[in-house]
């Protein structure tokens, strides 16, 4: 039944290894006299850099994420902040990281550890409330800075200064807060490792183009979570260039992430942590999902190539740009983040739309599947929009509900009953059962 | 294999020569309630009896496939297909103009896309909330005190519109109870009731669009009030109702068993 050869990734250790590792570092900050800050996935990490080498942080998300891994802490948590009163439809995330803070009590061990502050950028309808409520429940100062300046198409100067100029204030800002003095030298190399990271992932992403796919998007998920965790770290970027080999070499040998290949689908919007088997079960009808707007764009930075096609965006550097200044280097680095994929639909669910055709076009994709997730209010808006779009397309679409981090809102037997509808829709039969 | 009946369907090949959609008659067809019986234990058991009420030898059947939310449990079927899957087929069969399929069972309402040949292109459903499943019409009925039939029927001799804003059936009855305890008569509330799950419904297919003939499958045929609410919501002049709608599934499958055979 396989029609490829296959391999694990040799890197896949190694990106865990780098995981755990973070995460450790944040907790022992402290003992090494080292700086804590907390934010999102998205906060402009590149920023805090350059308060030292020496700056550890906790990005919300990716943390919440690892909980819902561990049903029963994910369950404290979320009884927890509805304990204190919040309603079970906000986000998943947040109440799994104030569930966290309210029991003071840390994944990786010990008692959660408090940020010297938080610094958040916001353009998610929760994620200033988020790092409010945390800041209040910690007693640390917090800095906000607002991203939503329209989409980067219509990008012009006066958006464009307006968070450049945030971004200014927020170091002068974190000066004050820590007593530290900035380092321009070290936010720098920061936005370059962060430049690097985005843009090689979206690179690595470009090589799933290839049939069959050298990565699946439940192995992808343990790699794109670098990037959400630390992409202006030198490790992070230096990893992915690493991986970036690999894949290329695992596409020029044909080596497949799912041997017995026959359709390929794309997902969106984060997924029912706690259920990821879900995407083995595909891999018994012999689709791989290769991955999704979601995991591409949520960290890669991407660019339409000269011949149309989705690449990752150029950096500066190799444009020969040499950036040798703060306000040159906040100026890039803000332009860099605007062109984000996943921050595009806050805006026109539309343009959102074009993007996943254009990955079904290029990914030669045959069906998508949407995540209906009650869980992110952010990544689920215009989702139903998108589904016409697509669907007016003629793309095959499915549906099912859940919730990233709140594994009441899933309903497995459900959602395989719908993947064997669609599966069925696709004239695709099941070719094995996992044990 | 239902959450709430079982079905039966034998075929057989009746060869009318130039008559191509003649090929299957249908032999026998037979529903139960499980009751507390496990489902593989129904499934054999409903089989059985069906045999027994055909004539029919064990060893004569070549083919079995299965289809609803139990079809895993049937032990004996050579494959099991999806209830979107066998709907369209069997809707296809029964109504061959139908391009769109809008099944409501007990558990589940669903807006399907079909081909001509009974191929799923498109399909929606509702997901864990039973607005736009029989089962909400059914929980209703009961909070009115009304069998399913004098349900449908009360609701055919209204001409209100009133709006139910719960999409939930537990708010939706809270909702209903308001409206007796406001002294609205039962035929006004049936209507309401029916007409907000035939919006829902209408939503769900709207999503795959709606693409005339529409049929309707699944145990709400039965229902002539719903059918009037949802050809208003849909705003076609016609709803084409098949014979044995409740079985429509299960035709499908014994289709799809035959074809793998022929």
């Amino acid at each position: 039944m396989n029609k490829y050869p296959s391999e694990p990734l040799k890197l896949w250790k190694k990106a865990k290894e780098l995981r755990e590792q973070y995460y450790l570092d944040y907790a022992r900050a402290k003992e090494r006299g080292g700086i804590r800050w907390s934010g999102s996935a998205w906060a402009l990490d590149a920023i805090p850099e350059g308060l030292g080498e020496d700056v550890y942080a906790l990005t919300g998300e990716p943390y919440a994420a690892s909980v819902s891994h561990d049903a029963k802490f994910n369950k404290q948590c979320q009884d927890a902040a509805e304990a204190a009163g919040f309603a079970r439809d906000l986000c998943a995330y947040m109440r799994t990281y104030w569930g966290s803070i309210y029991l003071n009590k840390y994944l990786f061990g010990g008692e959660f550890p408090r940020p010297d502050f938080n610094f958040q950028t916001q353009i998610c309808c929760s994620h200033s409330k988020w790092y409010q409520h945390a800041a209040k429940l910690e007693k640390a100062p917090a800095f906000y800075i607002d991203v939503g300046v329209g989409p980067y198409k219509d990008l012009d100067e006066s958006r464009l200064m307006y968070v450049v100029n945030q971004g200014l204030e927020s170091i002068e800002w974190m000066e004050k807060v820590t007593g530290r003095k900035y380092n321009d030298a070290l936010f720098i190399q920061a936005v370059k490792n962060e430049m690097r990271s985005t843009s090689l992932w979206a690179e690595i992403c470009s090589l799933n183009k290839a049939v069959p796919a050298p990565l699946d998007e439940k192995t992808m998920y343990s790699l794109y979570v670098l990037a959400t965790i630390n992409k202006a770290k030198r490790w992070c970027a230096d990893f992915y260039q690493e991986l970036r080999d690999e894949v290329a070499e695992r596409v020029k040998r044909g080596i497949a992430a799912v041997p017995n290949e026959r359709c390929r689908v794309m997902s969106d919007t984060q997924p029912p942590w706690a259920f990821l088997k879900i995407f083995r079960y595909l891999e018994e009808f012999g689709a791989v999902s290769i991955g999704s707007l979601y995991t591409f764009g949520l960290e890669g930075i991407w660019e339409t190539k000269p011949d149309g096609t989705w690449g990752a965006r150029t950096t500066p550097m190799d444009q020969g740009i040499d950036i040798t200044t703060r306000e040159q280097a906040m100026r890039l680095y803000v332009d860099w983040n605007l062109s984000k994929p996943q921050w595009q639909h806050f805006y026109d669910p539309r343009l959102k739309t074009e993007m996943m055709k254009t990955i079904v076009k290029e990914w030669k994709v045959n069906g998508v599947m949407l995540h209906l997730n009650r869980g992110c209010e952010g990544l689920s808006l215009g989702i139903m929009e998108n589904r016409l779009g697509l669907a007016t397309a003629g793309i095959p679409v499915m549906t099912y509900e859940g919730n990233m981090g709140d594994e009441r809102e899933f309903d497995m037997v459900r959602t395989q009953n719908r993947v064997d509808s669609f599966m069925e829709a696709l004239s695709l039969k099941r070719d094995f059962v996992h044990a | 294999m239902g959450s709430r009946t079982i079905k039966v369907v034998f075929l057989e090949e009746l060869k009318v020569d130039g008559a191509p959609q003649l090929r299957w008659g249908i032999k026998k067809t037979l529903i139960m309630f499980p009751d507390d019986l496990d489902m593989d234990v129904a499934a054999e058991k409903i089989f059985t009896d069906g045999l027994t009420e055909a004539g029919i030898a064990r060893e004569q059947i070549t083919r079995v496939v299965a289809t609803g939310a139990g079809r895993k449990q049937v032990k004996f079927a050579h494959e099991n297909i999806t209830e979107v899957g066998a709907g369209a087929r069997g809707a296809l069969f029964m109504c061959p103009s139908a391009r769109t399929v809008i099944d409501v069972g007990a558990e589940e309402g669903r807006g399907v896309k079909a081909t001509p040949e009974g191929k799923v292109v498109d399909f929606a459903g509702n997901e864990k909330c039973a607005a736009g499943a029989g089962a909400f019409a059914e929980s209703m009925s009961r909070a009115l005190q009304l069998s399913l039939k004098e349900f449908g029927e009360a609701s055919l001799r209204s001409n209100k519109t009133i709006p139910m804003n719960a999409q939930c059936t537990v708010f939706a009855e809270s909702e209903v109870v308001s409206l007796i305890h406001a002294n609205t008569p039962k035929e006004d509330i049936a209507k309401a009731v029916l007409d907000a799950v035939a919006s829902r419904v209408t939503a769900m297919a709207r999503r795959v669009g709606i693409e005339e003939d529409v049929v309707l499958i699944g145990g709400m045929v039965h229902n002539a009030g719903f059918v009037q609410s949802l050809k208003a919501a849909l705003g076609v002049e016609k709803v084409l109702l098949p014979d044995l709608p409740e079985y429509v599934g299960a035709l499908g499958a014994a289709l799809i068993a035959a074809e793998a055979n022929a």
